[in-house]
């Protein structure tokens, strides 16, 4: 039911462009295996953080600090920490991922993409069926890809060569593009953004994306009416 | 060498709490009745985290600067995004730039 209603909802465009990005989900998820198993770790650990966890960025994380000898305690928490700004995707996209029990998958199937992804449609029939379909389709491809290079060992270890770490700012960037041409989300953003910057140096990941939320202090929304006229 | 229970510790309690945070918005939201203004904030909100995610990943690499190639590459995307190109353009030109200036030796 849910599944037919999403492809007859997404229209051809948009469905080849959330392909795209779970293509090169599934590469990340391929060199993302080949560095675990290459750092020394049993194929089951970046595998089994793939399916139960599903957040890329807290899973290079955590392999990175187990795989250097760290405790997976505290790769735990640093994982943890990268993942908190989820709460404010749930809170934005509670709408978009449904009611009852679609709650369940909904909220794991939770990425940057998606969220980006649904945030860019207009109405919202449309934002669910990106969100499923980007939710779906990233969490099979990125599975897939992980299974595959930790088995395969070191087909790819560097997606850097593919300038993919260049292409995923780019894809997010297209897709809040269209938000930031609102004047005040725009202002909390940019300012959100020197934030975040400022405190990269001196803060473990995952905070300073957090403290770009100060940025919010800044935002004044519309009365549309007046800022036509200004 | 690794130390399997906890590892697995780490793994599944990173897991619950992971699903925890994800799920705490939609269940938060389906308590309370939310005020237009508040719901303008908390989609700003998530444009504001999505934003800054760009620019810490496009211009930074753990506490450091990320080089000229990776930069370049979501500057050239984004160009693109502005003029409107077509999606896969915006993610294969990024691509093609970062991996283009690394070729020539551009960190």
């Amino acid at each position: 039911m849910l599944m037919r209603s999403i492809w007859r909802t997404l229209d051809r465009g948009l469905a080849r462009d959330i392909g795209l990005v779970c293509l090169a989900d599934g590469v990340v998820g391929l060199s993302y295996g080949a560095i675990s198993v290459g750092g020394g770790l049993p194929l089951w650990v970046p595998v089994l953080l793939s399916l139960v966890v599903f957040a890329g960025a807290s899973q290079f994380l955590f392999v990175g600090i187990v795989a250097a000898g760290g405790s997976p305690i505290a790769a735990m928490i640093a994982g943890l920490l990268v993942n908190t700004r989820h709460v404010a995707f749930g809170l934005a996209v509670s709408d978009v991922i449904g009611s009852g029990w679609r709650r369940l998958p909904g909220s794991h199937l939770m990425t940057d993409e998606n969220v980006a992804f649904a945030i860019g449609q207009d109405d919202l029939r449309q934002k669910r069926a990106a969100y499923w379909a980007g939710g779906i389709g990233i969490f099979v491809c990125w599975n897939i890809g992980v299974v595959v290079g930790g088995a395969a060992g070191s087909v790819i270890t560097d997606t850097d060569v593919f300038g993919l770490d260049a292409a995923f700012p780019a894809v997010l960037l297209a897709l809040v593009l269209p938000a930031l041409r609102d004047r005040a989300t725009r202002t909390a953003a940019l300012i959100g953004v020197v934030f975040a910057l400022a405190v990269t140096p001196f803060l473990p990941a995952g905070l300073p994306v957090l403290l770009a939320l100060a940025g919010l202090l800044f935002y004044r929304a519309g009365k549309p009416a007046l800022e036509v006229s200004q | 060498m690794t130390n399997t229970p906890l590892v697995l510790a780490g793994i599944l309690i990173l897991a619950v709490g992971t699903f925890s945070l994800r799920f705490a918005g939609p269940v938060m939201r389906s308590r309370f009745e939310l005020p237009e203004r508040a719901q303008q904030v908390l989609a700003a909100a998530a444009i504001v985290l999505l934003t800054a995610l760009v620019a810490t990943s496009a211009l930074t690499d753990g506490h450091g600067p990320a080089g000229v190639a990776r930069p370049a590459g979501v500057l050239v995307g984004g160009v693109l995004a502005w003029r409107k190109a077509p999606f896969v353009l915006v993610v294969v030109a990024a691509a093609a730039t970062a991996t283009g200036l690394r070729l020539i030796g551009v960190p």
